[in-house]
């Protein structure tokens, strides 16, 4: 588990974490807030269903893509945690079928 | 396009490159943007920066403070900063870039790519398993949130993994074991670069004291590791390896890997400038001068995105790149240019006097960057397999860009960065080609995958801006 070393002086605010909510530090980088929460898998691949977690942290991997208010694809590493959000684990099957429908 | 879209000189990165080079060009009066996908100045070296604490601080050291005056005076020095902005296509009349709310374009006359550094993919079987994370990673959520797991096992080669491990230890945080894949011959080749290297002692200090302070640990550390495999059933639960003494196993949910680091390509491949390979550094890089001009006239690279060197070259050099543009536009002329780039030139010769060392030392070893093994995914994103690779080979592909229609491998979002020096490296060793002659995927524009909607935005927001600004 990750855990926080010291708990910041940003305020607290609510994310809801595939129907659950979570509290997290507002501002927060939200790949490193899932972690510390447990979210797992981040997301599922297309290809074969694996699950996947935050690899590089810096942009690179793409492993950390996860469904962000509604929008599939985004990078959690890139972001940081505001209030209200939702995060939902993105199944790579699904979000290829969403993609081919939308074509 | 409006005034403020137009500069002389974009840089694409805010890493102690992007920010020493604004700074630079700034001081010739040059218009200056800075366009980065993080959303504070720092790069990876220095990330968050601005805001860790005088604890975190101590907890990551000297190096990492040092960059805080260094994002002051880029916040200070008057150019235009587009922070967590993707840069998705750039040419020589500019750049586009697109952010959650929007995006734009900027005209320029030179764009400086700071693209930095990232690691090294280490393809070893499980290397995909969520609990599998890079040493790099462990160290950005260290930095940028002071978030840490106990128990994890740090595995492979390089300077950065004995130094996370050591920022670890400095803020308490239990490692349950350290796998050393330097391969035991480094020492031997390493031995020759030995005096040049004394010329810096600072820094070889600095990396016998992290040594020497995790040996005093008492954390087990296992060397000469010849093999490495993560297992585990949908999460990571052990780590088997082989070693001289034999082969080993232990439970755990964390694991940290690392295998050096090499320059992040993406925009200087896509750009379309000249490569080469580096055998020193296992790498590909742009072809630069000692100013970092590419083949391409309107393009500059400096810093570890053109060949790794660290972070205090990384701004000398974007300091030199500024000097240089300044000079190129006629801001500058040649008595002023030799005069500001004397000083930084010198001192970069100083840093890299340790480089050759460092890269014979932890030289990554061949079976941790080159799968032998049919079932180890080289490519994440497509999940494409060395053994696909392998039979294409056999069929005659004859590339890298070929593979892509054989495998689909390169094919994914990350658009190849984490497979495109094992499928080069992997080819070569296959076919006996050397890995210049292989050659490295060309990247197209976009960079990075954008929606549609993002380019149809952009287009439509220029329309409004060319009527606004007739
Ligand atoms: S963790 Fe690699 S892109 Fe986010």
């Amino acid at each position: 588990m990750f855990r926080r070393l010291e708990t910041g002086a940003r305020g607290r605010v609510t994310v809801n974490v595939d129907g659950r909510p979570v509290e997290m530090e507002e501002g927060a980088n939200l790949a490193a807030a899932l972690l510390e929460a447990g979210f797992s898998p981040f997301r599922t691949t297309p290809a074969s269903g694996a699950p996947r977690e935050p690899y590089c942290m810096m942009g690179v991997c793409f492993d950390c893509l996860a469904i962000v208010d509604n929008v599939p694809n985004r990078q959690t590493c890139l972001e940081r945690v505001r209030a209200g959000m939702t995060v939902e684990i993105q199944d790579g099957a699904a979000a290829v079928a969403k993609a081919e429908e939308e074509l | 396009m409006s005034d403020a879209n137009c500069v002389d000189l974009a840089i694409v990165g805010s890493g102690p490159v992007g920010m020493a080079a604004a700074i630079a060009a700034r001081r010739h009066g040059l218009k200056v943007a800075v366009v980065d996908e993080q959303p504070a100045p720092g790069g990876q070296i220095y990330r968050d920066v601005e805001t860790a604490d005088a604890g975190r601080g101590a907890i990551l050291g000297a190096d990492y403070v040092a960059g805080r005056s260094l994002a002051e005076a880029f916040r200070e020095s008057g150019a235009s900063y587009y922070p967590s902005a993707t840069v998705w296509r750039l040419a020589s009349d500019g750049l586009s870039w697109s952010a959650p709310a929007g995006g734009g374009e900027i005209a320029a006359e030179r764009i400086l790519v700071a693209g930095g550094a990232m690691e090294r993919p280490f393809p070893v079987k499980g290397w995909t398993l969520p609990g599998v994370m890079t040493a790099g990673a462990a160290q950005i959520l260290l930095k940028s949130e002071g978030v840490v797991a106990d128990d994890a096992v740090f595995i492979g080669c390089g300077p950065l993994l004995a130094l996370v491990a050591c920022q670890y230890l400095n803020a308490g945080v239990r490692i349950r074991a350290i796998l050393d894949t330097t391969p035991p011959q480094n020492r031997m080749a390493a031995l020759p670069h030995l005096p040049r290297a004394l010329a810096a002692p600072g820094m070889l200090a600095k990396g016998v004291g992290m040594l020497a302070r995790i040996a005093a640990s008492p954390v087990a550390v296992s060397r000469r590791v010849e093999s490495v495999e993560l297992m585990g059933e949908g999460h990571l639960a052990a780590v088997r390896w082989r070693d001289p003494q034999g082969s080993h196993e232990i439970e755990t949910e964390r694991a940290f890997l690392h295998q050096g680091i090499i320059p992040n390509l993406n925009m200087t491949m896509a750009a379309g400038c000249r490569h080469v390979w580096d055998e020193r550094q296992l790498a590909f890089r742009p072809e630069t001068d000692v100013f970092g001009r590419t083949s391409l006239a309107w393009l500059l690279s400096a810093g570890d995105g053109a060949g790794i060197a660290g972070a205090k070259t990384a701004a000398l050099s974007g300091e030199i790149a500024a000097h240089a543009v300044a000079y190129d536009l006629e801001r500058l002329d040649t008595p002023s240019f030799e005069a500001a780039t004397r000083l930084p030139l010198n001192a970069r010769r100083r840093e890299l006097a340790l480089r050759p060392f460092l890269d014979a030392l932890y030289r990554p070893a061949q079976g941790m960057r080159v799968p032998e093994d049919d079932d180890v995914v080289v490519c994440r994103c497509e999940e494409v397999r060395r053994g696909e690779i392998a039979r294409a080979v056999a069929e005659g592909c004859p590339g890298p860009n070929q593979l892509k229609s054989f495998t689909r491998a390169g094919m994914g979002p990350c658009q190849g960065r984490l497979c495109g020096h094992t499928v080069v490296e992997t080819i070569a060793a296959l076919t006996g080609a050397a890995p210049e002659a292989v050659g490295y995927y060309r990247s197209r524009m976009p960079v990075k995958p954008v929606t549609v909607g993002e380019i149809a935005g952009l287009s439509f927001e220029n329309n409004l801006r060319e009527k606004s600004h007739g």
